[in-house]
Formats: structure tokens, C-alpha cells, sequence
């Protein structure tokens, strides 16, 4: 077996192990930190199919900033998981069917008789020096400069209203008032008391 | 080398294992969205081995646009889902059903 494929089978192997785990491990910390697993082998495979930068963004964005989140609201929230775990063993078994008919008939399609190496073949590596990051960059602002522009305004939609969803005033605490502030006279702030000088010791 | 099918074959299982983790764990909010983010992770897969073996960059930069919207669609959940548990102490669906005529 050649070396590619020992690292492909092992990183998928990882991969699919950590994606059972996420829905069926009971507590959802230990569901977050397989989602980081399965994160990171899959930024291992994209490494393989030459996706570079999308290999370290996916380190970045999800296993660094989204899946930190996860654990954050998991953490926070009391959650009774005896209750949530209701009907999980009920539900197995069609749930079972279900995954192993969607990849039988996945794999009708998509296996090596249409997409095989004959259909499909290697194209081999890019040549030294090309550049994945420089590649996408070109795209991104040349030829995709307004669907760029427009996921950038999602991103800002998303700060908003997380933001706006989760804001919220509390009663016990303090805040300033601006327009009472600029109103104020300077006679209202300082108060000029007159007092004897004190004597020299 | 590694045929497209392994591939592709690879994105449909980690596809239904999700779809199986919404039927088994429909009542947990939290799970449910890494259903979802596991599910797009298998969507993106496909794109890149596409874009591996048909030379062409578009697939990639695709997958840079889905990322951008997943994180911000998680981004989101999960501050309603925060929002939701600071009212009703509970994220169960079954719970959520006050809509329900």
C-alpha cells in the first residue's frame, strides 16, 4: 500500500470515528471536543487534495474561534441531559436504516464505476512554487470581489445580531446617561468652598 | 493515488452519520447544530476533491463562502439558543412549543 493511502485511510478513519462519537456521546463537551477531532482530520485530508489555505482556515476559523464558541454556550447552560436523552434508543434503529440506505445509494453513484480512476483520473501535483493561498487570492478579488463583499456583509449581520440577540440590561447595574451629562452646568459639578489658609508648622 | 470515488464515498458517510445525529438527538439543540456543522464539513469535502481533480479553484473558493456562512449561522444559533435558555431554562424541543396552536 502506498504511503498516500496509509495516511488517507487513517485520517478517514479518524474522521468517521469522531463523527459517531459527536452524535452519540452523551455529554455535549465531549460531542464539542470530537467535533474538534473530526475538524482536524479533515483539514489533514484537504491537505492531501492540495486546498491549503482552506486546510489552515478550517484549523483557524472552526477549530479556533466557532468551536471554542460551542464550548462556551455548552459550559454556560445547566442542561438536564437525562431528558434530552429521551427516545435516543427508540430512534436507532430507523435512524440506522436510514444512513445505511442514504450511503448505499450515495455510493451507487458516486463509486469508482462513474468516478473511478478511468473517469477521474490523478491530475497529479501542482508544480513547485505555485502557490494555493496566491491562486484562491486572485479569485477571491478579481473574478468573486462582489460575492466577497456580500460575505463580508453577512459576517457583520452575524456580529449584529448575535450581539443584539444577547444584549441585554440589567437593573442593579449602573449606566451613563449622555444627554444629562453634556446638559449639565458648570456650576451644578464644582462647588467652591471658602476655608481658612492652614498656618506654617 | 487516491480515487475521487474514496472521496466522494467518504463525504456521503460523514453526510448520513449527520442526518443520523438529527434523528437520534432531536431534542438536544446544541447537538443538533454540530449535526449541522458536520454536515456542511461533508458538503465542503466534496467540493474540494472536485476541485482537486477537475484543476479548477472555483470549488475552493466556494467552500471559503460556505465557511463564511456557517460560522456566522453558528454564530447566531447559538445566541439564540443562549437567549432561548435564559427564558425558558430549558433546551429541549420538546419544550419549544409554545407557538403551537
Amino acid at each position: 500500500m502506498e504511503f498516500k493511502q496509509i495516511i488517507f485511510y487513517f485520517f478517514s478513519a479518524v474522521l468517521v470515528f469522531a463523527a459517531a462519537m459527536v452524535i452519540t456521546v452523551r455529554n455535549p463537551v465531549k460531542a464539542a471536543l470530537f467535533l474538534v477531532l473530526a475538524f482536524v482530520s479533515a483539514a489533514g485530508l484537504w491537505l492531501m487534495l492540495q486546498a491549503e489555505f482552506l486546510a489552515i482556515a478550517l484549523v483557524l476559523v472552526y477549530v479556533g474561534a466557532v468551536m471554542v464558541l460551542f464550548l462556551f454556550v455548552v459550559m454556560m447552560l445547566d442542561i438536564n441531559l437525562v431528558r434530552l436523552r429521551e427516545g435516543f434508543g427508540e430512534y436507532l434503529p430507523i435512524g440506522g436504516l436510514v444512513a445505511v440506505l442514504l450511503v448505499a445509494e450515495m455510493a451507487i453513484i458516486l463509486g469508482s464505476d462513474h468516478f473511478g480512476p478511468a473517469q477521474m483520473p490523478d491530475p497529479g501535483s501542482v508544480p513547485a512554487g505555485h502557490s494555493n493561498t496566491r491562486e484562491l487570492g486572485r479569485l477571491l478579488y478579481t473574478v468573486y470581489a462582489y460575492p466577497f463583499e456580500i460575505a463580508a456583509a453577512i459576517l457583520l449581520t452575524a456580529i449584529v445580531a448575535a450581539i443584539a440577540l444577547t444584549l441585554r440590561r440589567r437593573k442593579d447595574t449602573k449606566y451613563q446617561n449622555p444627554a444629562q451629562q453634556i446638559n449639565i452646568e458648570p456650576g451644578e459639578r464644582v462647588r467652591i468652598v471658602k476655608m481658612r489658609t492652614e498656618k506654617k508648622v | 493515488m487516491i480515487p475521487l470515488a474514496h472521496y466522494l464515498i467518504l463525504g456521503a458517510i460523514l453526510f448520513s452519520l449527520s442526518v443520523v445525529g438529527i434523528f437520534l438527538n432531536r431534542k438536544n439543540l446544541v447537538i443538533l447544530l454540530m449535526a449541522i456543522e458536520l454536515m456542511l464539513l461533508a458538503v465542503n469535502l466534496n467540493f474540494i476533491a472536485f476541485s482537486h481533480f477537475l484543476g479548477d479553484t472555483a470549488g475552493q473558493v466556494f467552500v471559503f463562502f460556505i465557511l463564511t456562512v456557517a460560522a456566522a449561522e453558528s454564530a447566531i444559533g447559538l445566541a439564540i439558543l443562549v437567549v432561548v435558555f435564559r427564558n425558558r431554562q430549558t433546551i429541549n424541543v420538546d419544550d419549544l412549543s409554545s407557538l403551537k396552536g
